[in-house]
């Protein structure tokens, strides 16, 4: 569905992405996994063609249902069918719930179509329809988070990308939110999901990309990066036996081991 | 007396309050104080002028003119002195707008001279009338009342409840989170600058008719405009309306009592709301969450 080939994004000096390529399939979630600065946000960032235009990839392509997208405006992008749930939900904070959904429908003219997913919406999150008239700026951070997802739906997406849906929530609400997704999957929206949160983000995803330094150093399904030594170690915080007995210095030791593994490209 | 006072002071507030709602549209969308915002208006004026002086257009006609004028004098301005600035700062910007206002005054003077003008609208401000005994009412105030209620509910309409009003309060809110939901961005600022230049122009008609017309006639004004804004909050238009009214007030009856302080008693109480309420009477504060 999506096809992403040999990006390599620049600021400036810094290259940020390293000539990362991954496919996303069709009905899947696919979690894209790493540490701050790994390049994932400037992943999603590069999709929708919202960076800076001189930091904008001059490498690559991107294709999405087979058509280069790369070339092509953040506008004509939500049109085709790619919505994009920014970290730190940025919702609008002077208009109100409502206007913030009806925002997400921007592109569309539709007026029969927008009411139905705008009751799609509300289904999948009750608590907005009570707060319709609020002013969004009012809203706590997992009603905001709500809403900038119910906001991304808005434009009938056919991929759905959300990045970091639950920085600064409660683990309750997380998996709430996360539940969410999965139902939206389920409806048929493919979903590309970028989290820090690794424990949370392999028990729903169907294909996991873990990223490092700009590069993507391991894609795989989530059981076998569950059972992966080094993910468990670096990213789910579980020492395995022989570590435990080991002190700081063994660990330090390890972790370069770590360093020096074979990256794919 | 003092129901002419205030008749007089609601009026010309209304003016500075029509000029403050300009600067805000075009501070809410750019994030920039447009200095330039005056001579744009004043720029304007001349048209509808010219307009009148060669053309002898009936009135009406050239305000319509101008007006168009005014919106395409807006978008060409934000095209071509704001847009190509790459990644500035707010001190740039301003030094940008104070390049346009330079510009625009030169040419002004160039095209029209420096002498000063008389503009007349339909609305003179000598007729007078008195519908209740000590209240006396100018048809420059009754235009000005009209005018200024057609805008805001035209305004308010415009923000409120259609799609365009509604992405460009978005897009003033969080440029990026617009830019996701498919507004095209430059187009809303276009828009804005579009929007807020007619505003601007309707002002300055009024300033110009009660006063005379020349290069320098919107600096006072705009002063004013500014200040009202800043009293407002410099975000909500309601709020830049009701500051601009307070100022017109407040100089009115300290005009009246003291006519050689009536330039620095608005700005005095300016000095002091912001000492107590710094963000404005009208500023809306929301915590940004993680």
């Amino acid at each position: 569905m999506l096809q992403i080939k040999n990006i390599e994004t620049w600021y400036d000096l810094i290259r940020a992405l390293h000539g990362i390529s991954f496919e996303v399939r069709e009905g899947q979630i696919v979690a894209l996994l790493g540490s701050n600065g790994a390049g994932k946000t400037t992943t999603l960032k590069s999709i929708m063609q919202i960076l800076e235009d001189d930091d904008q990839p001059e490498k690559g392509s991107i294709e999405f249902l087979g058509k280069r997208i790369d070339t092509k405006d953040t506008e004509e992008i939500v049109r085709m069918g790619i919505s994009y749930v920014p970290e730190g939900r940025e919702v609008f904070p002077e208009l109100t719930v409502l206007e913030n959904i009806q925002m997400g429908a921007y592109t569309r003219r539709d007026k029969e179509g927008i009411k139905a997913d705008m009751e799609m919406v509300f289904r999948h999150f009750p608590i907005l329809r009570e707060r319709k008239g609020q002013d969004a700026g009012y809203l706590s951070g997992g009603e905001q988070q709500m809403l900038a997802i119910g906001r991304a739906l808005m434009s009938r997406p056919k991929l759905l990308m959300l990045d970091e849906p639950s920085l600064g929530l409660s683990p309750l609400l997380t998996k709430q939110i996360f539940n969410i997704i999965r139902d939206i999957n389920q409806e048929g929206v493919t979903v590309l999901l970028v989290e820090q949160n690794v424990n949370m983000a392999l028990k729903y995803a169907d294909f996991a990309l873990l990223m490092e330094n700009g590069r993507i150093v391991r894609a795989d399904t989530p059981e076998a990066l569950l059972e992966d030594e080094d993910v468990k170690r670096f990213y789910l915080g579980i020492d395995t036996d022989e570590e435990r007995e080991a002190d700081g210095y063994r660990k330090a030791k390890s972790s370069k081991r770590y360093r020096r593994k074979v990256r794919f490209r | 007396m003092i129901g002419q006072l205030v008749v007089e002071g609601l009026a010309i507030g209304a003016c500075y309050g029509l000029l403050a709602i300009a600067v805000v549209i075009i501070y809410k969308t750019s994030e920039v104080v447009n200095f330039a915002q005056g001579e744009m208006a004043m720029f304007s004026t001349f048209v509808a002028y010219h307009i009148l002086l060669h053309y002898h257009y009936p009135f009406w006609l050239a305000f319509i003119i101008t007006m168009v004028f005014a919106i395409l004098l807006g978008v060409a301005i934000e095209f071509v002195f704001l847009r190509p600035a790459k990644e500035p700062t707010a001190l740039g910007l301003i030094v940008l707008t104070l390049g346009a206002e330079m510009l625009l005054m030169g040419l002004a003077g160039w095209k029209w001279g420096a002498e000063q003008k008389y503009f007349e609208i339909p609305m003179a401000y000598n007729v007078t009338h008195e519908p209740i005994k000590g209240i006396i009412i100018s048809d420059w105030a009754i235009g000005v009342f009209v005018v200024a209620a057609v805008l805001m509910t035209l305004l308010y309409l415009f923000f409120r409840y259609t799609r365009l009003g509604v992405a460009m309060k978005a897009t003033q809110q969080n440029k990026n989170a617009a830019k996701i939901m498919g507004v095209r961005v430059e187009r809303m600022f276009s828009l804005a600058w579009g929007l807020s230049s007619l505003m601007g122009a309707v002002a300055a008609m009024f300033f110009a008719s009660r006063a005379t017309l020349d290069t320098n006639f919107m600096m006072e004004p705009f002063l004013r405009a500014f200040a009202a804004a800043v009293l407002g909050g410099l975000m909500s238009i309601p709020g830049v309306l009701i500051g601009g009214e307070l100022l017109g007030l407040i100089e009115n009856f300290f005009g009246y009592v003291w006519p050689e302080w009536k330039p620095i008693v608005a700005f005095l109480v300016i000095v002091i709301v912001l000492c107590v309420r710094p963000s404005g009477l009208f500023a809306k504060h929301y915590v940004k969450k993680v």
